[in-house]
This record gives structure tokens, sequence and C-alpha cells, in this order.
């Protein structure tokens, strides 16, 4: 009780509150247009965010997060376009009912079923972390390394395509994590003479050059689609009863799955709504419906979504792990503002943890009354012009990159990071795990020499000490249930469901 | 339907992955005890060079790699480029124009590519310069 009051004390002082409107409003609109995510926007904002108290750049940053899924559903449902990987299964039943002009229930379902499950994931996060982060504590290096190695393995189950390329992916943001001075010895490695180096490769740039360089040249490869067609306007945006009797149990059964799916590293809320949907259609009286506009395939889907972004906030606040590339992006605003993050941030930042929770309710009712009446706003914004919108995503990238340490060095690595990352995403390798391993790459390397130096050099500390045996035993289990070809078979197969 | 996009993919791998190994080579690997710095990247790079090669061994049909957008790319790696280059020499409205125009050329004719260019220098202007205090010299003189 006194957490909650020193959190909503926190949330509405002013500049907190006017941060919080401004991340939540930018999520919307970059969830709302396709072709810019969260990621990207983040990375580009980062550097604005350093000037800020550590709490308001915290809840700034996640408003755009949570944000996006809630703007990714209006695309989805008016254009059949997901603004966000996560709303590809709204667009399935969402664009159906608007194209039987019935696109404001829909809406309103995606609205009041997001912010039910925000409502309802935040306790569970505000309930559920400090006895995790307690646990969390007693962690020793052995146990760190297995946790951390077991998320990175986690991800890759969760991830689409090839287990072999998502796995390269990883190997190889752990690997440009290693270039920078050695953490125990101070030597320069992989810095090909050059002293900006010495601090490692800027994540930021990494961010920025994978996320949204990368994208826009794949954008720009393939034949520009022209301008999409909305499907009719948008009137009665209230539900009918009926419509609303239909929804309760959907946005309860997937705010259940949604809480459960999103503590997993990479792609949870991903997972959360494509089962989400799969689960409503099974339980359904009326199964034939699906696909021609039921109603009950977006009130599941886009409260499983909501859900799942407001608990993957666990493992980053309890055990400092990101579960997503915007997480990895938001361990970079700790560190900068000198927070490391992890189980200690409860006890001594507890300002900032309650802050950042109750914010994150404050956010979801703004949103819900931001996007329903607005949804006029939002729909002309789709008719801005990749012409214009592309050009500003680069030039504020560079921009905020240069402005992070006026160094030119950084915005070289955009161009190198946009070009690689282009070249392989169009491979078929797709970008969130390399960002993973990037940013958890350190730690896995100091963990391991430092579980070693403290059991003299055994390399069985990892097997005898039972929480790393435990992680290890699920990561090498999740490994051989990813790789095994029947699986994979099956696992396409929810993923492709349409 | 084309093979060539896991080869592409194992190859980076493999060529990122050599590369690394043979920089920890010349750094000291420690024993199992004391790591010293070049361990964990030598065991890291064989392992990412590894499984390049396995994505070429096991390489499979799949989407073609497509048309590569060549004038899009040199356009906007260029663009990246000059402005990190130039910002502190010409000033950040020279720049950021530049850096602007050269990027909207990648898709527009020239005089939209103008336009759009200077409408976004206006607005990063007003919101780096103006809005967060960003200090940087504006022009070159």
């Amino acid at each position: 009780m006194e957490n909650l009051i020193l959190g909503f004390s926190t949330a509405l002082l002013v500049q907190n509150v006017v941060w919080c409107f401004a991340g939540v409003l930018l999520g919307t609109a970059v969830g709302v247009l396709p072709g810019i995510g969260p990621t990207a926007t983040v990375a580009m904002l980062l550097p604005i965010t350093f000037g800020f108290e550590p709490v308001t750049a915290l809840i700034m940053l996640a408003g755009i997060y949570y944000g996006a899924q809630y703007g990714g559903s209006t695309t989805a449902i008016l254009i059949n376009l997901p603004g966000e990987s996560s709303a590809a299964v709204t667009a399935l039943d969402g664009h159906e009912m608007a194209r039987r002009g019935r696109a404001g229930p829909a809406l309103a379902a995606a609205a009041i079923g997001s912010f039910v499950a925000g409502t309802v994931a935040t306790v569970i996060l505000a309930v559920a972390a400090p006895p995790l982060a307690a646990v969390a504590l007693r962690f020793g290096p052995a146990d760190y390394f297995a946790l951390v190695l077991f998320g990175l393995i986690i991800s890759i189950a969760l991830a689409r395509g090839s287990t072999l390329k998502a796995l390269a992916m990883i190997f190889l943001g752990i690997l440009l994590g290693t270039v920078g001075q050695d953490i125990y010895t101070g030597t320069p490695r992989f810095v090909l003479d050059r002293r900006e180096l010495y601090g490692g490769i800027d994540f930021v740039s990494v961010a920025v050059g994978l996320f949204g360089v990368a994208e826009i040249l794949r954008n720009l490869s393939s034949s520009s689609p022209g301008p999409p067609a909305l499907a009719g306007r948008v009137a009665h945006l209230w539900p009918t009863a009926a419509d609303r009797r239909r929804i309760v149990a959907p946005i309860l059964r997937g705010t259940g799955l949604g809480s459960a799916l999103g503590v997993l590293p990479g792609g949870g809320h991903v997972l959360a709504s494509f089962t989400s949907y799969a689960v409503e259609k099974r339980v359904s009286r009326r199964p034939a419906e699906f696909g021609h506009g039921a109603i009950e395939g977006v009130a599941g889907p886009e409260s499983a979504n909501n859900a799942a972004a407001q608990t993957s906030f666990i493992p980053l606040l309890t055990l400092g792990l990101p579960a997503h590339p915007v997480m990895a992006l938001m361990v970079g605003a700790f560190i900068v503002h000198g927070i490391t993050p992890g189980p200690n941030v409860i006890d001594d930042e507890p300002a900032l943890f309650w802050g950042l929770i109750a914010s994150m309710w404050i956010g979801n009712l703004m949103l819900v009354l931001l996007n329903l009446p607005l949804i006029g706003i939002w729909v002309r914004l789709l008719r801005v012009p990749y012409q214009v919108l592309f050009p500003m995503i680069v030039l504020f990238a560079v921009i905020g990159t240069y402005s992070l340490a006026f160094n030119a060095f950084d915005v070289y690595a955009i161009a190198v990071f946009g070009v690689l990352g282009y070249v392989l995403i169009t491979c078929g390798c797709e970008p969130a795990p390399l960002l993973l391993g990037f940013v958890l790459g350190p730690l896995l390397e100091e963990n391991l020499r430092r579980a070693l130096i403290i059991s003299r050099g055994d390399p069985m500390v990892f097997l005898t000490r039972p929480i790393s045996a435990t992680l290890l035993f699920l990561a090498a289990a999740a490994l051989v249930v990813t790789v095994l070809p029947a699986v994979r078979r099956r696992r396409d197969e929810v993923f492709t469901e349409e | 339907m084309s093979r060539s996009p896991d080869l592409i993919a194992g190859g980076i791998f493999t060529v990122i992955g050599g590369g690394f190994v043979a920089g920890a080579l010349g750094h000291d690997r420690g024993t199992l005890l004391r790591m010293g710095p070049g361990y964990f990247p030598l065991v890291v790079g064989v392992i990412v060079a590894g499984l390049g090669i396995a994505i070429m061994v096991f390489s499979s049909s799949g989407p073609a790699f497509g048309t590569v957008p060549w004038r899009a790319m040199i356009l906007i790696v260029t663009a990246i480029c000059f402005f990190g280059y130039s910002v502190r020499i010409i000033g950040f409205v020279p720049a950021s124009f530049v850096a602007a125009l050269l990027t909207a050329l990648a898709a527009a004719r020239f005089r939209t590519a103008l336009a759009v260019a200077a409408g976004l220098t206006a607005a990063a202007t007003l919101i780096f310069v103006v809005g967060l205090q960003l200090r940087l010299p504006l022009w070159w003189f």
C-alpha cells in the first residue's frame, strides 16, 4: 500500500505525467505507422532522455513500448497491415469486421481489451516482482551465467524461421559485444586501433542500424504497394450489448495467457497473441465465424499482447534481463543514469520502481482516452507518404546518435549495421536475437569468468549449484525441442495459421 | 527460389567469426581458472564460424534474394557518413539538409526531395537545437 502511494505520487508529478503522455502518444503513432517500430523509435530517442531524471526517462520509454501495441492494432484493423508484429493476428478478424462496416466495435474491443489486460498485468507485475527479486538476490555468478544463457536460448525457441540462423545471430551479437576493453585486464580487444572503440561498439548505433536503416532498405527494395486502402468510415464506436457479452471471456483468457507468456524472452507478446487466437477459435461455439469477423478474434489477442507487453518488464526489473529489444535499450537507459538494472532496483530505487509501475497504469488509461476519440487523427497519419517518413527516420537517427557522444564514429557505425542488417534480414536472419546477444554478451562473459574464479577453475560449478543446473537443463531441453524437426514443423504451422 | 540467401548468410557468419578468431589468437588466452582476454572471444568466434559453415552445408531453397536497392543504399550510406563527417565542420543546419536531401533522393524526384529536406531540417533544428539544447554550431561561420 505504502509502495502504491509512493508509486502514484511519483508517477503523478507533472513532468512524469507530461512525458508519459508524450511517450504513449509517440508510441501510438509509431505503432500506427507501418515501417517504423518501437525499437527504432526508442533507440533514436534514448539520447534525448539522458538529460531527464531517470524515472522520467524510463516512464517515457516504457510508454513508447506499450503505446505501440495499441497503435499497431488500429492499422491492422483499418488497412489489414499490422503496424507491429504482434498485431498480425488482429488483422485476421479485425479487418474483416472493418470491411463489414464494424470497424468501430473492432477498435473498441481492441482498446477495452488492451486496457483491462494492461491493468491486470500491471497488478501482476507489482505483486510478482518483489518476491522474484528477493530470489534473484541469492543468485551467484554461475546462476547468472546459466540464467542469461537460458534467456538467450528461449528467445530462439520463440523466434520464427531457421533455428540455426537465430542461433548464429545470437552468437554474432555476443561476439560483437566483446569489442572494447576487457573488463578484467583492460586489454583493448578488436578495436582496430580506433580510440572510439575502447568503450565498445555503441549499442544505439547497432539498434538504429539494424531496426531503422536496414528496415528502410528492405522497404525500398520491394516494389512500393501504393497508398493503402482504408476500410470505410469509422462510425458507431461503442460495441452492441451482444458484442459486449461476447468479448468478456476472451479478454480475461487473453489477459491470463499474455501475462504468463510475456515473461518469456524474445517476442513473448507475439506468441501470446497467436496462442490466444488459437485458443479462442478452439473454445468458441462458432469457430466458423473466425476469419470472417469474429469479435472474439480481436478482443482475445489484443488483450494478450498488451498484457504481455506489461509483464515483459518483470525479467528486466527483477533480474536485469531484457526480454525484448526495447528492454535491451532500456538497460542502456538504466546504466547511463548509473543504475544497474536487476534485483537491487526495488530496494535501492523504490520511487523509480513503483513510479514506473504506477505510470504504466496511468499510461494505459491515457491510451484508451487517446485512441478511441482521436481515431480520426491516427487514420490521417496513415496518409503520411513514406517518401517523407524514411528521410525523417534516417535524419533523426543520425542526429540522435551523434548527440550521444559527439562522435562521428558512432554515426558511421549506423551505416555499417544498416547494410549488414539489410543483407542478413534479406537472407532470412531476424535482427532481434543479435541485439539481445549484443547486450547480454558482456554479462555472460563476466559471470562466466567470475564463476570460474570463485570455483578455482572447476567447470562443474555450473552443474553442482541447483539453480544453475536447473536453468542449464531447461536451456538444453528448449534447444533440443526447437531443433527437433517434427516440433519445428508444428511451430511453423502455429505461426502461419490464417 | 534459390539457395543463395543461405550461402550468403552462412558466408557472413563464417567470415566475421573467423576474423574474430584470428584477432583473439593475438590475445592471452589464460587458463580456465583465470581466463585471459582472448579466451571467451575465441570460443564464441569458433561457434559463430561453425554455425556459418553449418548454415552453408545445410542450405535449402528459400525465397530468392531479390533486387538490391543499390541507388537507395549508396545514397543513404553516403548521407549518414556525410553527416557524421561534416557536422562539426559545416554546422548542424547544412549537414542536416544535405543528409536529408541525399536520403530523400533515394525514393523521390529532386524537387520533392528538396522540399522534404527543407522541412525536415527545419523540424530537426527546432526539436534538437531549440527544444533539446543540443550544443552544436548551426552554421560554418
